[in-house]
């Protein structure tokens, strides 16, 4: 198959060669040059330059028919309601500018091609027109800017009290979640105290005193390790252990400084906090409002909900947020997709590594009693103060 | 200087070397420019083909795959997830840096800044021979990094750290990611030396008569691209020293309370945003160093092949100084979900929608000079209304973007990759191949064969579109951009996984059917580089300066005297002249008008 593939390519390229040689033989005997482009010619390049702007309207038309104009799936939240309006809006005006300009454009290079004795207009300029069509952007600009303007202040502003507070942690390759107890807080953090007790690196009193016992021990074993005068290192082993050691050793001057630091009260906040290691589910109540919080613990990813027309980036060391209200259950929606197996998503959306494209976290919307159960045995279970 | 002492050096014989190779006439380093950007093009997409075929077929065992990558990157024919990453990692930097900056900017300043102002030569033709071969081996070194143990970079082309600072996270952030921040750093070098040439000359090495406004909008377009590179540029670099130094050094910049492979790392204090703001404060001037001087081209162009002057010349220079200055005040659109102010970003929506002026001012003045011309169809006529035709459908989709309430769903998407590419990919592209078409015959002193110009055009205008024009609705499906696969739909929503996986493979389809297309252009250009027709002095009978000289290449472009100029190069079917095209040197006739 391989082979015979090669062969047709080969053959085409031969072809093309033969063909061209035929072609400058008979140019010579008619005595034609390459700068001269016949009537003939000129007037099939301009027929065809119509029929591709025409077929690029018709297969814009077909794509939008088949493959809809806002993705097809109806989207799940408040938010995303006034997100596809102010996009159906923009793809209105776009669309109406894409055919027009095209549409001109395709029509006069068809209309006006060079025919025997038709000769140009000298039109170098027109102070009017040019105005005008600085003018007229510019007016439907402003409407776009404005739209947008009201809308973006709206996704990104403070959200309501009554928001529920909901924190997302990411990492190479999945989520976790953190949602704020009973008080609606969430508890403070530090990367420092990461451990597979405490993989949010949550800070109480509790974990931090732990983390600075389970980090000294670290410190004395390795420097055990180095000074065991029975053990014999290669330098590059010996220079990257003592590398390790200093690194361990700043980490663990900072995290006695956070110790120090560390005042009692706010333990409350992070000890009735809900955790939920990685690659469980996003569980969210319909018509209720969320602030929710990112992290990020190597690399930069994005939180990306497609049918709650939602993205924010993670970012390591710093904290993002956003927020949205999911308007419809996952078993509603599954109705009227007519699929059963149809759920909402949390992707990745930054480029963080090998398995980027595996990155999710399924997202379940409940309505209120179904999400109460859940919520209770959350409660029951997952509290970080009661593990 | 060298403008004086040329006439005396006219006839001496030169070696091989100082020739072809360490050449310092304008003419032969943008021979070298054009081959050199030929071959890194071709090369980018030959990678996207690669990871084309791995879209539209995922984990499908391919002979081809296997063939190019082997058991190393390709075990069993099936692509491997890093090397995907790092194949459309090196696409995009090797298109944006080495092909349509390099390559467009490098090919036909150096061609035409001296041959159109009227000059000898470029202001310091040393600094143009040293930014030539520090552009080849950045060249050299970018390719030699794909072929390093652990791969070339993998954090897309926009390198983001910590990814692109973290061997840990992802292979080929190791010597891969240096080579290809040295790379970068050679390049810019490169491009900074040629920059500066193109300015000084332009602005002191005007023949007598040639004032600012009778320039013709190539040059113009070349000039502030030149502004542009030299104001950006030094940010990406320093964005590069800073990324070194949190590479090598231990310092945090970019890098903040990590954890990664199970390390804990000491940065601490530094903001991954950052990065983004100098990367982009290049990186969007970038955009326009790549689109402008194919917009100066096709100006040309389209204005000789109609046979009428270009709508508005006055208004196409304002247009090209505004977007010039806008284009640096509107980089943080590329960061509206990244975590920054939200506030930051709605001055950006403004200042990026402003854009939009001076471009929409540009296309209709594109349309009202072909509107009652008599358009001659050659292929670089039809690659220049490719181009309009193109720069409308990436414009518009560019309004979306901008809009930053918008731009939350459809950040990062595939809607993104189809917007840029219809502008870059193909507008930017589109001028180039105008751009080779039409001047061919002044770099070779032959012609190219029209018939196969004719069939490379309609192959590669339908496969472009056919490519990026159903990538807008893979995008607006939500598909995430730099995913290896999206088997990840199939457990969720199965509809949506059939539609991107529809359209994904046509455009693979289409994107093998356009690099086939190529072959055609590179058989017609070294073919007719030895054996095609010979030129005559003014093909197309075309205003500008550079169709003065005669068609053997001379050191210092004019045997005689400089020519004189008497009027604007846009005098096409001109009311009352024997012929329909006057040239810049031909002196007012008695009571004949200058006019634009």
């Amino acid at each position: 198959m391989k082979f015979i593939v090669l062969i047709v390519i080969v053959l085409a390229i031969i072809a093309v060669a033969q063909l061209t040689r035929i072609y400058e033989l008979t140019s010579k005997l008619r005595n034609r040059s390459e700068a001269e482009v016949d009537y003939r010619d000129n007037k099939m390049n301009a027929n065809l330059l119509l029929l591709f702007g025409i077929g690029m309207f018709v297969s814009y038309i077909w794509m939008i028919a088949r493959y809809g104009a806002g993705g097809n799936t109806v989207s799940a939240s408040v938010e995303g309601v006034d997100y596809d309006w102010l996009f159906a809006v923009n793809l209105v005006l776009i669309s109406a500018i894409f055919f027009v300009t095209n549409g001109l454009l395709f029509y006069f290079a068809w209309k006006y091609h060079a025919k025997p004795g038709a000769k140009a207009f000298y039109y170098p300029h027109n102070a009017k027109l040019e105005l005008l069509w600085t003018a007229a952007p510019a007016a439907v600009l402003s409407v776009i800017i404005i739209l947008g303007l009201l809308q973006w202040r709206d996704r990104t502003g403070a959200a309501s009290e009554n928001a529920q507070v909901i924190e997302l942690y990411s990492k190479q390759f999945d989520w976790a979640v953190r949602y704020a107890g009973k008080d609606n807080k969430l508890g403070k953090f530090d990367y420092k105290l990461v451990n597979t007790d405490n993989p949010l690196g949550l800070a109480t009193t509790e974990t931090i005193a732990a983390r600075v016992e389970e980090m000294r021990t670290e410190l004395e074993a390795l420097e055990a390790r180095i000074n065991d005068k029975d053990a014999v290192y290669s330098v590059a082993a010996l220079t990257e252990m003592k590398n390790t050691l200093a690194t361990k050793e700043r980490l663990f001057v900072r995290l006695l400084q956070l110790q120090q630091n560390h005042n009692p009260e706010w333990d409350a906040l992070a000890k009735d906090d809900i955790v939920q290691p990685a690659n469980i589910k996003l569980v969210l109540k319909k018509n209720q409002e969320y602030d929710i919080y990112f992290r990020a613990q190597d690399v930069i990813h994005s939180a990306f909900f497609p049918h709650f027309r939602a993205q924010i980036n993670t970012v390591p060391g710093m904290v993002t947020r956003m927020k949205f209200t999911p308007s419809i259950t996952t078993k509603e929606m599954q109705e009227k997709m007519k699929d059963d197996n149809f759920g909402y998503i949390l992707l990745c959306n930054k480029i963080c590594g090998a398995s980027h494209s595996n990155m999710k976290l399924n997202v379940e919307v409940l309505d209120e009693a179904e999400y109460d159960a859940w919520w209770a045995e959350q409660v029951a279970t997952k509290t970080f103060g009661n593990n | 200087m060298g403008a004086v002492s040329h006439d005396a050096h006219a006839h001496h014989e030169e070696s091989f070397v100082s020739k072809y190779i360490f050449s310092q006439d304008h003419k032969m380093i943008s021979k070298q420019f054009l081959i050199t950007a030929i071959v890194m093009g071709l090369i980018a997409m030959f990678l996207s083909t690669l990871f084309r075929i791995q879209l539209g077929w995922p984990e499908e065992s391919s002979d081809i795959l296997h063939a190019f990558l082997g058991d190393r990157w390709a075990p069993n024919g099936v692509l491997d997830r890093n090397m995907y990453l790092g194949l459309v990692t090196m696409h995009g930097t090797i298109m944006v840096f080495f092909l349509l900056t390099g390559g467009l900017s490098g090919t036909f300043s150096n061609l035409l800044i001296p041959l159109q102002i009227g000059a000898r030569d470029m202001a310091s033709g040393f600094l143009n021979m040293l930014s030539y071969w520090m552009f080849f081996i950045s060249s050299a070194i970018m390719v030699l990094s794909l072929f390093v143990e652990s791969g070339p970079a993998m954090a897309g082309w926009t390198v983001y750290p910590p990814l692109s600072a973290l061997p840990q996270a992802v292979p080929g952030s190791g010597l891969g990611m240096t080579l290809w921040l040295v790379s970068m750093a050679i390049f810019i070098a490169s491009s900074l030396l040629g920059s500066l040439n193109y300015i000084v000359t332009i602005l002191n090495l005007r023949t007598k008569g040639m004032t600012m406004l009778r320039l013709p909008l190539t040059i113009w377009a070349f000039f502030v691209t030149a502004i542009l590179g030299v104001l950006s540029f030094p940010v990406l670099l320093s964005a590069a020293l800073l990324l070194i130094m949190d590479r090598t050094m231990g310092t945090s910049f970019y890098l903040s309370d990590i954890i990664v492979g199970g390390e804990m790392l000491d940065n601490t204090g530094g903001s991954p945003l950052l990065y983004q703001h100098l990367f982009w404060f290049l990186g969007h001037p970038e955009v326009y160093i790549v689109l402008l001087p194919a917009l100066g081209l096709t100006s040309e162009i389209i204005s000789t092949n109609a046979r009428k002057p270009i709508f508005g010349y006055k208004a196409m220079i304002t247009s090209i100084l505004g977007i010039g200055f806008l284009s640096f005040i509107v980089w943080a659109h590329h960061m509206y979900v990244t975590g920054m102010s939200p506030f930051l970003g709605s001055l950006f929506v403004f200042t990026t929608l402003l854009i939009a002026i001076p471009s929409a001012v540009k296309v209709f003045n594109y349309l009202t000079t072909i509107w009652r011309s008599t358009a001659i169809y050659t292929p670089q006529m039809l690659f220049s209304v490719a181009l309009v035709s193109t720069f409308i459908t990436g414009g518009v989709t560019g309004i979306i973007l901008a809009d930053s309430a918008l731009d939350i769903a459809v950040h990062d998407t595939y809607f993104v990759v189809a917007h840029f590419h219809v502008v870059m990919g193909l507008s930017a592209v589109f001028g180039m191949f105008a751009g080779v078409y039409h001047w061919f015959p002044k770099m070779y002193g032959r012609m190219m064969n029209l018939r196969l110009g004719y069939v490379h055009f309609w192959l590669t205008l339908i496969a472009g579109y056919g490519v990026f024009f159903p990538m807008h609705f893979v995008g607006i499906a939500g598909a995430p951009r730099r995913y290896y696969d999206y088997s990840v739909y199939e457990g969720f929503d199965s509809n949506q996984f059939n539609i991107i996986m529809e359209l994904n493979v046509i455009i693979s389809i289409f994107a093998i059917i356009g690099l086939l297309a190529q072959v055609l252009f590179l058989y017609n250009f070294f073919y007719s580089i030895y054996r095609g027709p010979k030129a005559v002095q003014n093909p197309w009978r075309a205003n500008s300066l550079e169709w003065t000289t005669p068609v053997e290449h001379v050191h210092g472009n004019w045997p005689g005297a400089l020519p004189v100029v008497h009027r604007w190069p846009y005098d096409y079917s001109k009311p009352g002249a024997a012929e329909d095209y006057i040239p810049q040197i031909v002196p007012l006739a008695e009571g004949e008008t200058e006019e634009h």
